[in-house]
């Protein structure tokens, strides 16, 4: 059989996955009567209708014909890498991993470490340009949040600040 | 009268200093990311919420709304002087807008689409003063059944006027219900779907997946894109008043467009963008004038309709939120978030428990539009000088600004993996063409939905004909299923199929 939608099929299938799940978990609530709902009866209900949903969305995706098979495309790795890992390396760096005996860097160090990370996510990548980038952004990051928002940060690395 | 008295009690808290300020700062910071193409005002509010909470309630709630509103002015500037949406909603600004910057006239049609969105933001903002009362009234007769109806007519109609593939947007919704099911349950304080991690069993932050989904996954996927030559206008903005011809012709279209969005920001899933396609529509099929620049090529009615629109919509958009406690689109839903934060609890019952917080706001948008008006006429250099920055200096410090906030929600870095783990999932939404809008309004709604069903269901004793035996909800009921009856109509479809072609 052929996808004639593959965006839809796969979000159709992505439906179905999350609402079987949500069903699924609900079961190990107690889903009560109408009158009486425990925890599991809504997201039973809900989970079912999603899975429903999607189960009807595959089903369009294989039998109605679209014009260039909706295709999803390539994906954009290297965004989506740097990215994604220049927000987690900036949690890394503020609050350190305990369970792995991580130190805590502190808030301007997790500035500097993102900043040139996601950096490398965008098409060119001048060096020099990004660590202005990255101190402009510290300098203000701290004036901003910590001296004006008095927001709560570890700001420099605790082998320093103890 | 007394809505003269409420609204002096109203301009009375929005005219001390701090409430000016934060007016200032909502309203210049939403013209900045309004010019940005990229920024949204859902990610920056987003953004922004954590950084509320050290203020008083009424100022915060004056912040994020004239961020909202002032995306609308900023994005038009955008649109006529680059050809760029600044903003989803000025996406129509363009066409005609762009065309009469290439011919000359960027300053008519600048002040064209500012002229007219103050006109439409006093307008918007005098119905949602006087609308709000008597709806309060009605408010006060639901019953939970009515709620559970409401939410359900408001949730389908925020598909229904606002997305493309129908099924798959109510397919958001579900999964956006869902995950607002996780965390402790009220009722029986078991944890649902907390899979045992502590931090779950608070059930997962709004905050994380506005900015994971809105936020990280609309930046991954515009640098997927290859960044585009921009010619902007800077040198041939000259003389901002319009002629006398021009006047004539633009009066009547922000009349019509300042109408429209009004009456469409009221409704469940308006909002501006709905509010600005259904204005430049309406101009389009109106008769030219003899010797009047045909629509597509510079016609000041193509500029000034749909940026009234616009504005009246996302001023009267709050109606719904103030008087029901029902958001109609994304930027309330994190309205809501915003209260819930300062301990308010959106519904009717805000007006009366909160009067200075709910006629200050009110007032203050009045106050915000002329800012707006002030902010992008006279200083419209600044934020030309702005569109100059390339977005490879722009999307780290979003990225930065996004973590920093998350992490300041509850100053913990649990938050940061979670929006790590929805910047994938809104990317891969954005990949298969799944809309995150319905997604975090169902989140919202999701506990407020289920408390609401349980209780009327039982009231009725297990009995599910409670939500059509009541007349106000089986109206209600009725409204949904008629709207999706409509949409479903052949003819309907292929109209509406075509509106979001051109989108």
């Amino acid at each position: 059989m052929n996808i004639k939608s593959q965006k839809d099929f796969f979000s159709g299938l992505f439906y179905t996955v999350a609402g079987s799940a949500f069903a699924y978990g609900a079961t190990n609530y107690t889903v009560g009567t109408g009158a009486r709902m425990g925890p599991g009866y809504f997201p039973l209900l809900l989970g079912i209708l999603l899975a429903l949903i999607g189960a009807f969305v595959m089903f369009k995706a294989l039998t109605v014909e679209t014009q260039d098979g909706d295709k999803i495309g390539s994906w954009a790795w290297k965004p989506l890498l740097f990215i994604i890992s220049g927000n987690v390396l900036f949690g890394i760096l503020l609050g350190g991993l305990p369970s792995l005996g991580v130190p805590a860097m502190g808030l301007i160090a997790a500035i500097l470490g993102t900043t040139l990370v996601v950096s490398l996510a965008g098409d060119t990548f001048k060096l020099k340009e990004v660590l202005v980038l990255a101190t402009i952004l510290s300098i203000g990051s701290y004036g901003a949040f910590v001296l004006l928002l008095k927001l709560q940060f570890p700001v420099w690395p605790t082998f320093i600040t103890g | 009268m007394e809505l003269f008295d409420n609204l002096a009690l109203g301009f009375g808290v929005a005219f001390t200093f701090q409430n000016l300020i934060y007016a200032f700062i909502g309203c210049l910071l939403g013209t900045l990311i309004g010019v940005l193409p990229g920024v949204g005002p859902v990610a920056t509010i987003a953004m922004l919420l954590p950084a509320t909470y050290a203020l008083p309630p009424v100022a915060a709630l004056i912040m994020l709304a004239g961020i909202y509103y002032g995306a609308q002015y900023g994005g038009s500037t955008t649109a006529i002087l680059v050809n760029l949406p600044g903003e989803a909603s000025s996406v129509v600004t363009m066409i005609d807008g762009y065309q009469m910057a290439r011919k000359g006239r960027a300053g008519p049609a600048l002040a064209a689409a500012g002229l007219g969105s103050f006109f439409a933001g006093c307008v918007g903002t005098l119905i949602l003063a006087a609308f709000a009362g008597p709806l309060t009234e009605v408010a006060f007769k639901f019953g939970p059944a009515e709620y559970f109806s409401l939410m359900i007519l408001g949730l389908i109609g925020a598909v229904v006027l606002a997305s493309g593939s129908l099924i798959k947007a109510v397919g958001m919704i579900v999964l956006g219900l869902l995950m607002g099911l996780i965390g402790t349950d009220v009722n029986s304080g078991v944890a649902r779907f907390s899979f045992d991690i502590p931090e779950l069993t608070d059930g997962v932050g709004f905050i994380t997946i506005a900015m994971g989904v809105f936020g990280y996954g609309e930046i991954i996927s515009n640098l997927s894109k290859p960044e585009e030559e921009r010619e902007v206008f800077t040198a041939k903005v000259t003389g901002l008043m319009p002629t006398a011809e021009d006047f004539k012709n633009m009066v009547p279209a922000v009349l019509r467009g300042t109408f429209l969005g009004s009456a469409l920001g009221i409704l469940p899933g308006g909002g501006a963008l709905l509010a600005a396609f259904a204005a430049y529509t309406i101009e389009k099929k109106t008769k030219l004038k003899p010797g009047e620049v045909p629509f597509g090529q510079g016609n000041i009615r193509g500029v000034a309709s749909p940026e009234s629109a616009n504005n009246s919509a996302s001023q009267t958009s709050f109606i719904p939120l103030l008087t029901l406690g029902i958001p109609p689109n994304a930027v309330m839903a994190l309205m809501v978030g915003a209260m819930t934060i300062h301990n308010i609890q959106p519904g009717p019952q805000v007006m009366t428990s909160n009067p200075e917080l709910f006629w200050g706001l009110i007032a203050s948008m009045w106050i915000g539009n002329a800012m707006l008006i002030i902010l992008n006429l006279p200083l419209i250099g600044i934020w030309i000088k702005l569109l100059t920055v390339p977005y490879r200096w722009l999307f780290p410090a979003i990225v930065l600004f996004c973590a920093i906030g998350v992490y300041s929600t509850n100053n913990n870095t649990w938050d940061i993996w979670m929006v790590a783990m929805f910047g994938v999932v809104g990317y891969t939404f954005i990949k298969l063409g799944m809309e995150p809008a319905p997604l975090l309004l169902g989140f919202i709604l999701g506990p407020m939905m289920e408390e609401n069903l349980r209780r009327a269901m039982l009231l009725s004793r297990g009995d599910w004909s409670v939500f059509v035996t009541r007349p106000l909800s089986a109206g209600l009921l009725a409204a949904a299923v008629l709207l999706l009856v409509i949409v479903a109509l052949p003819s309907i479809k292929s109209k509406r199929e075509e509106a979001f072609v051109e989108e």
